[in-house]
């Protein structure tokens, strides 16, 4: 057996209170996609930062084509041919591509060359790109693409791509997958971080499964069935939710002609959108990321008011009013970003369950507060929902990402609403907790609310949605029904892929 | 090399043991100074902080405590409001003279009726004047987006020219033989906010700083109102998921703040001042936001922050003529308290962790 390009023996990394990494080993072949697979939170990040210089380990030593491999920072990572490409791009959206790209490098060639070698790259690789477009315009499957060419033209040995793809529509997909296809076949490696199982199965040669940053197994992908491969990273056997058949009510959230400003300069317009949701309902709304999912909730919460008659519940015009008014009539969301919007990251949970609970579950009067009732609710909000804390003193920043999410959604499922609003319920939860958040939403609709949930997750939206529409540049396609649909159908109420001759719809 | 690291969870110890520390490394480096100075540190220090309060003559020095505090605190309680949610009024100084033009001149209106509802009036024009000053910042932030800072500093100084010419002008003392400054309100019963209790500096801005003190906890523990402020100082876009309306919150916290810093310059005014003059306004205004921060924002704490801040005045008058230490040593001492106040305050949220030196 040849030597590997870089193999690594025994990796451990600690932080205070948490083992991140402990004795990771595994070697990534020459020509090899090679998976890196687990939860989050399993320490994947945090090997592929030790990899690229970011991060120093404790002990363990990786090798690289057999020689001793210790990178203190990044550059000297990217000397040594290491590429990387992040989960959240680092571009600036004032800046043409080029630009771009020369800010990232140790001695930018003239804009002249650079562009043309973009270009060059960019032909050969499938990954058609403008150099001279503004980044700010550009859809989030392009910007990868900047990315991508800033790592080709190191002309690197080992790529390394983090989750690359979920911000792309599955068009975009399909097109990354043939240019990593085209980059293994010209010998260059690539450690293929993510959690979507189908993908690796398709793309990747190798996996090595984390969980609590032990290495636990690995496996062939291609010969590993998606359901052993999550179980081994979850640990456990995974319960898929329920879905009782049912009947739907009358049209709950009735939205018509809705086109709002977004409040941002880089935000998305939305663009008459229609939609009805019946009682018992979910609908399913899917798109890249900044497409207007943000501004949707915003609209839908009452941050953003809009004209009366474009939100109606229950057939009573809602639009003129705010957050409050309308939880107060029952329609409760739950948006994107849990520190910061949906709950305050330095209160307590008692004060967080506060923020939205105050009005349904009787938690004031005249303006004084219930504190003995708000911690009741906050406790009842953390045992229905398994949120693992010490107790509802604890501040909202002390809870990892999955158990916040049970918290943020929990507060409202509990509130019995009639139409719930969620964006991303379940983005950046375990497999384990997404699927109880799954459940509640199910179960919730069950019980006749209308819900309306919006995800980048489409396995997620299959799973549980009734029907299914799609954001695209801020105009949502007409709803339709789940079952039935294709990938390809998906696909192209998505926008098909952003740049490529696919028709516009 | 040391670094720093969040702490998951902020440290209820270090948000109370803060400020003690911040006062010990005050002494210690403001001792240091004084012996730079060629004075005995242990004397000076010892000048500011005992002094006042055990002394020979602290009985002089106990009643000018509370009159010197009661201002501070009164104007910082209003502050610490706004600042818990993010908006800044700098000018309480402006709003602290206003409140003083406009209860002395409800008061001289009256003059000489004598009547019980002249100082209740006067009260209340006060409160009516800080806060009509501390609207206009506010107003024209939520109708123009304009920066509260800026626009409610510069009013300082417009306050100032008004006060110079009321006292010129307006207000001035018919039989004051040509002086500048107003009819001494303390000579006028009905208008003077005389000692509660003689000799023990006990006024009615003493008493109202009290009332605010209990006030501004009630809000800010057990009300809506109080947790819409604070949340929206913490996370201002979960505010706005919560349904604050930001609009009414500008306009109360700037309208609160300005209230109680022209409730404190009415009651200089008619109290330990008497008169409204060019030299009224000594600075409460603006060492008061010294003093908001000093109490961490909390009621109870801007209490205490205002009585230490009292006595290190007090104190370094003290000192200034016993010692003979240049005033502008005892304004960086004051200014090193704050400095280590918030420097400190890095401990309640972060830690110091010695890392080790990273070698490639």
């Amino acid at each position: 057996m040849t030597t590997p390009l870089l193999s690594l023996q025994g990796l451990t990394k600690a932080y205070p209170g948490v083992v991140a990494n402990d004795q990771v080993s595994f070697d990534i072949g020459e020509g090899e996609v090679h998976a890196l697979l687990g939860e989050n939170g399993a320490g994947k990040s945090t090997l592929v930062k030790m990899i690229y210089g970011l991060v120093k380990p404790d002990s363990g030593t990786m090798l690289l084509r057999g020689q001793p491999f210790a990178p203190p920072e990044p550059r000297a990572a990217r000397a040594d041919g290491i590429a990387m490409v992040f989960q959240h791009f680092s571009l600036f959206d004032a800046l043409n591509v080029a630009e771009n790209i020369a800010l990232g490098m140790e001695n930018p060639p003239p804009m002249g060359d650079l562009a043309s070698r973009i270009r060059e790259v960019s032909e050969t690789y499938g990954l058609p790109l403008d150099p001279f477009r503004t980044v700010g315009d550009l859809s989030a499957g392009e910007r990868q693409r900047v990315e991508i060419i800033r790592c080709l033209l190191q002309d690197p040995k080992l790529l390394i791509m983090d989750e690359p793809t979920s911000v792309l529509t599955p068009q975009e997909v399909e097109i990354l997958f043939e240019t990593l296809n085209k980059l293994r076949s010209e010998g260059t490696s690539i450690l293929y971080i993510s959690h979507k199982l189908e993908e690796i199965r398709t793309l990747c040669d190798h996996a090595t499964i984390l969980r609590l940053g032990k290495n636990v197994g690995e496996c062939i992908p291609s010969e590993t069935s998606a359901r052993d491969m999550a179980e081994m990273m979850v640990g456990t056997i995974l319960q898929t939710p329920e879905r009782s058949g049912r009947e739907f009510g009358d049209v709950a959230l009735d939205v018509s002609g809705l086109s709002v400003p977004s409040p941002s300069d880089f935000g998305t317009t939305l663009k008459n959108v229609h939609m009805k949701v019946r009682k018992g309902e979910v609908l399913g709304i899917g798109g890249v990321a900044g497409n207007g999912q943000d501004e949707l909730l915003g609209v839908l919460s009452g941050e953003i008011q809009t004209a009366a008659d474009a939100i109606r519940f229950n057939g009573q015009a809602i639009g003129k009013l705010g957050p409050t008014a309308r939880r107060k009539l029952g329609v409760l969301t739950a948006p994107e970003e849990r520190l910061g919007h949906a709950a305050a990251p330095d209160m307590s949970l008692t004060e967080n369950a506060l923020l939205t609970g105050s009005v349904r579950e009787g938690l004031e009067s005249n303006g004084f507060l219930k504190w003995a009732e708000t911690q009741s609710f906050a406790k009842k909000i953390i045992e229905s929902f398994d949120v693992r804390t010490p107790g509802p003193e604890n501040a909202a920043r002390s809870l990892s990402g999955g158990n916040l999410q049970k918290f943020v959604i929990g507060r409202e499922v509990l509130q019995n609403p009639d139409v719930l609003v969620v964006n991303q319920p379940t983005w950046g939860v375990d497999a384990a907790a997404a699927a109880s958040i799954r459940q509640a939403i199910l179960d919730l609709a069950a019980k006749g609310t209308a819900v309306v949930c919006i995800s980048q997750d489409l396995d997620e939206l299959m799973e549980i949605s009734d029907s299914f529409a799609a954001l695209n540049e801020g105009r949502l396609s007409a709803p339709r029904e789940t079952t039935g649909l294709t990938v390809d159908e998906i696909g192209l109420m998505m926008g098909g892929a952003h740049g490529m001759e696919v028709a516009h719809v | 090399m040391i670094v720093l690291e969040k702490r998951p969870q902020p440290s209820k110890a270090w948000s109370y043991a803060t400020p003690l520390v911040a006062v010990l490394a005050t002494m210690v480096c403001g001792g240091i100074l004084f012996a730079v100075l060629g004075k005995n540190p242990v004397q000076a220090i010892g000048t500011i902080f005992w002094e006042p309060l055990f002394g020979e003559f602290a009985f002089y020095y106990r009643p000018q405590l509370l009159v010197k505090g009661a201002p501070l605190v009164l104007i910082a309680i209003g502050l610490s409001l706004g600042f818990r949610a993010g908006i800044w009024n700098i000018g309480a100084e402006g709003q602290y003279i206003m409140g003083a033009i406009f209860g002395a001149a409800a008061g001289l209106a009256f003059y000489p009726l004598d009547a019980w509802y002249v100082f209740p009036i006067m009260v209340i024009a006060g409160a009516i004047g800080g806060c009509l000053w501390a609207m206009i910042p506010a107003f024209l932030k939520v109708r123009f987006g304009t920066n509260e800072i800026l626009v409610s500093l510069m009013l300082v100084y417009v306050a100032e020219q008004m006060l110079a010419s009321v006292s010129l002008g307006l207000l001035k003392n018919p039989e004051g033989f040509g002086f500048p400054g107003s009819r001494n309100l303390q000579s006028y019963e009905s208008a003077h906010n005389a000692e509660l209790i003689a000799g023990s500096g006990m006024h009615w801005g003493v008493v109202t700083a009290l009332i605010a003190v209990i006030f501004a906890y009630v809000l800010l523990n057990r009300h809506m109102l109080g947790f819409h402020i604070r949340l929206t100082g913490e996370a201002p876009r979960a505010a706005k998921f919560a349904g604050v309306n930001p609009a009414r919150l500008i306009l109360f916290c700037l309208g609160m703040s300005g209230a109680l810093a022209g409730l404190a310059g009415m009651f200089e005014v008619s109290g330990p001042s008497g008169v409204v003059s060019i030299d009224f306004n000594v600075g409460y205004g603006f060492t008061a936001i010294i003093v908001a921060f000093l109490g961490r924002l909390h009621p109870v704490g801007i209490l205490l922050a205002g009585g230490l801040m009292a006595l290190t005045y007090i104190g370094g008058e003290i000192a200034q003529s016993q010692l003979g230490l240049p005033a502008a040593a005892i304004q960086v001492f004051q200014g090193m308290l704050l400095f280590f106040l918030l420097a400190f305050d890095l401990l309640t949220n972060y830690r110091i962790r010695a890392a080790r030196r990273e070698v490639a």
